[in-house]
């Protein structure tokens, strides 16, 4: 179908300021890419799944500024042992990376996937997005395969013996990146993939995981606390039978972020959670858009979505779970719930169930409220004031979600920062 | 120590007058109980002088050693010294109760100019009060109250009544839905909490919960008022012949 006159040029005064860039052998895929992308055009506030979010600052051809936020507060992951790859404003940094040599796990840089040496990569790239353009599409993710200048390729084939973190660093204030991650674990292969970091003023990034049978891939992520920052980020998951895929992202401060996570899950008995825990305050506007497919049987799916919001935060949810024809006890559960500070902010939650098969167990729940006033009562009975007592509702709230994690280091070190910007904010 | 005086109170939301002119004073190292029949103002009573919201103080006062507790925030009440035990203990999903009782302890200290204490000093301290409530580490452990039993609740309560060291506790039918065992244990806590510069101020329905934690004065309160005051011989008395006695005696 042919594009509408406004989206096309929409689209093409975008495309007209970018260079297609020359990265690996990754040329075929995104020529491809960008023909997907002009098929469907960039998004409009019109379009069914950008009704909750502008995609005006993400679309536009030059980033909005973002100025750097300076917390002086160490690392996020900092106390962890883990294996360091850095990106400043979306070039990879080697000099403040460490050796991506480890135990178990390949990690190439995008350009090194070239196709003399037969890259494993190389029939994986851009093909995990293009599986995931229907039946929703999701054209800033095409437009990221096309013009993707940098990322990492990470191999597990084995159980290295730390995570591997993927650090962005954003230092120009008008830096407008694009990177491109494409992940496989092989058969009994585990990992931990970190990611923390602002990135840049206007973040783009997308991430192909491949888990064949019986691999497992833990994802943690804190995206950036710069207050001007925008980011849109894919995930795009493949699961094989008795695979596991956990993921958390973290999300505090950030005018604007739009978080897509597409799973497929392909094999028998495979297990997808995804959970995110958001604090919002002000100028903000969080958005969590999930779609899992279950097209085998015996696979448990599991959203857990967590937002605080106040000042005039906004938080979005929009979370599907679509259960094949055959893909019988299937067991799916979502949960957005959103706790509301004060009259200003607001959540808007579309959770959707699509349904083929007769024996499955899936339900949804979608909540908004404020503080209980019994437990807030309660905690200054018992000498805990107001500003601390909202803190620790608020964490309690979060709970649910940041339990998501498994590796109990990994919890603590979230729930240590969660604490310590809720003081911070309380002064 | 509490020291109430004329204290009238309306309900915020409906025009409803629940207490009437009360008059009440606790000495240091003393306890009060009060009795009376369902909704003659009891536990308003406890939850107008802790500071609840929902209520209005329409005339008289109440003190804590001299300082005005109606001025006061709830959290400043505590730190003042002022305690409850909540009749119904509130179950907070998501907070640990070790978590709960160690910003308590430390926010009250903080308030009143004195040091925090650490992790390893209140850790310590806790699971000394807690064993001889019988609390396991698992309770201390678990979310506030989230899947307590009504004994656990109870003892959970007088647990934190023991880590915050109140001067002036407030029991507001601490005996409700404990069985004979727990209320004993309960009742050997409060006990054990019993001294010199502490007041209490115990609520409840029954005469058995002060078989077990003896008063000094006992109060019979009615249609929002203290009826009448005398010793521990009062409870007996409406554990015998009810209220119905005292109430027309007075009226």
């Amino acid at each position: 179908m042919a594009l509408d006159d406004r989206r096309q040029s929409l689209t093409e005064s975008r495309l007209s300021t970018m260079v297609v860039p020359d990265v690996g052998c990754t040329g075929k895929a995104r020529d491809d890419a960008l023909a997907r992308l002009r098929s469907m055009g960039l998004p409009q506030g019109r379009d069914e799944y950008w009704k909750f979010t502008k995609p005006d600052t993400l679309v536009q051809p030059d980033a909005p500024k973002a100025a750097l936020f300076e917390d002086g507060e160490p690392p996020v992951f900092g106390e962890v042992d883990r294996l360091k790859v850095v990106f400043v404003d979306g070039v990879f940094a080697p000099e403040l990376s460490d050796d991506l040599s480890l135990e178990g796990v390949q990690i190439d840089r995008l350009e090194d996937v070239c196709c003399t040496d037969d890259h494993w990569a190389e029939d994986l790239y851009g093909v995990l997005e293009t599986r995931g353009q229907t039946p929703v599409a999701r054209p800033l993710a095409a437009l990221n395969t096309a013009y993707a200048g940098d990322g990492v390729t990470i191999r597990v084939t084995g159980k290295p013996s730390k995570p591997i973190c993927l650090t962005y660093v954003h230092k120009a204030d008008d830096s407008d990146v694009f990177l491109h991650h494409v992940i496989r674990v092989e058969s009994g292969a585990e990992a931990t993939i970190l990611e923390t970091g602002p990135a840049a003023a206007r973040f783009n990034k997308c991430m192909e995981i491949d888990i064949t049978d019986n691999g497992t891939l833990h994802h943690i992520r804190a995206q950036g606390r710069d207050h001007e920052r925008r980011a849109v980020t894919h995930m795009f998951a493949r699961l094989g039978a008795d695979s596991v895929f956990k993921s958390f992202t973290l999300t505090a401060n950030g005018v604007l972020t739009r978080n897509e996570c597409v799973i497929e899950l392909t094999g028998d008995n495979g297990i997808a959670h995804v959970a995110g825990a958001c604090v919002g305050d002000g100028d903000f506007h969080h958005d969590d858009t999930v779609f899992i497919t279950h097209d085998a049987v015996n696979c448990e799916s599991r959203q857990v979505f967590k937002k605080v919001l106040r000042n005039g935060a906004t938080g979005v949810f929009q979370g599907k779970i679509l259960v094949q024809p055959g893909a019988q006890k299937t067991d799916g559960y979502q949960i957005s719930q959103s706790l509301l500070l004060d009259g200003d902010s607001e959540f808007l939650a579309k959770p959707e169930l699509e349904i083929y098969a007769d024996d499955v167990a899936c339900s949804h729940g979608s909540t908004s409220g404020a503080i209980d006033e019994e437990a807030m009562f309660y905690l200054r009975a018992r000498g805990v004031p107001h500003a601390i007592a909202t803190d620790l509702l608020t964490l309690a709230f979060l709970a649910e979600a940041v339990e998501e994690i498994e590796n109990e280091d990994l919890r603590d070190d979230i729930n240590t920062r969660l604490e310590a910007w809720l003081e911070r904010r309380r002064g | 120590m509490l020291e109430i005086k004329g204290l009238n109170v309306d309900l915020e939301e409906e025009e409803k007058t629940i207490l009437k002119g009360v008059d009440l004073s606790v000495e240091a190292g003393k306890v009060h109980a009060i009795m009376g029949p369902n909704g003659s103002g009891k536990s308003t009573l406890s939850y107008v002088l802790s500071g609840r919201e929902g209520y209005e103080v329409t005339g008289g006062s109440a003190t804590l050693d001299g300082e005005d507790l109606l001025e006061m925030e709830p959290e400043e009440r505590a730190a003042a010294g002022l305690f409850l035990a909540f009749q119904y203990p509130v179950e907070i999903p998501g907070v640990g109760n070790m978590t709960f009782m160690r910003t308590a302890l430390n926010a009250q200290r903080k308030a009143r100019d004195e040091e925090e204490l650490s992790a390893a000093d209140f850790l310590k301290m806790v699971r000394e009060k807690a064993k001889t409530l019988k609390i396991d580490n698992d309770m201390l452990k678990r979310p506030v109250n989230v899947g307590f039993s009504g004994g656990e609740k109870k003892r959970n309560e007088i647990l934190q009544m023991a880590v915050l060291e109140p001067k002036m506790c407030i029991l507001d039918e601490t005996d409700s839905g404990l069985d004979v065992d727990a209320m004993k244990l309960v009742a050997d806590g409060v006990n054990a909490l019993r001294d010199q510069g502490r007041g209490f101020l115990v609520i409840t329905h029954y005469q058995r919960l002060l078989d077990h934690i003896k008063p000094d004065v006992v109060h019979i309160m009615a249609d929002g008022r203290i009826v009448k005051t005398g010793g521990p011989e009062l409870a007996l008395e409406v554990e015998n012949n009810g209220y119905a006695d005292i109430l027309a005696e007075v009226a």
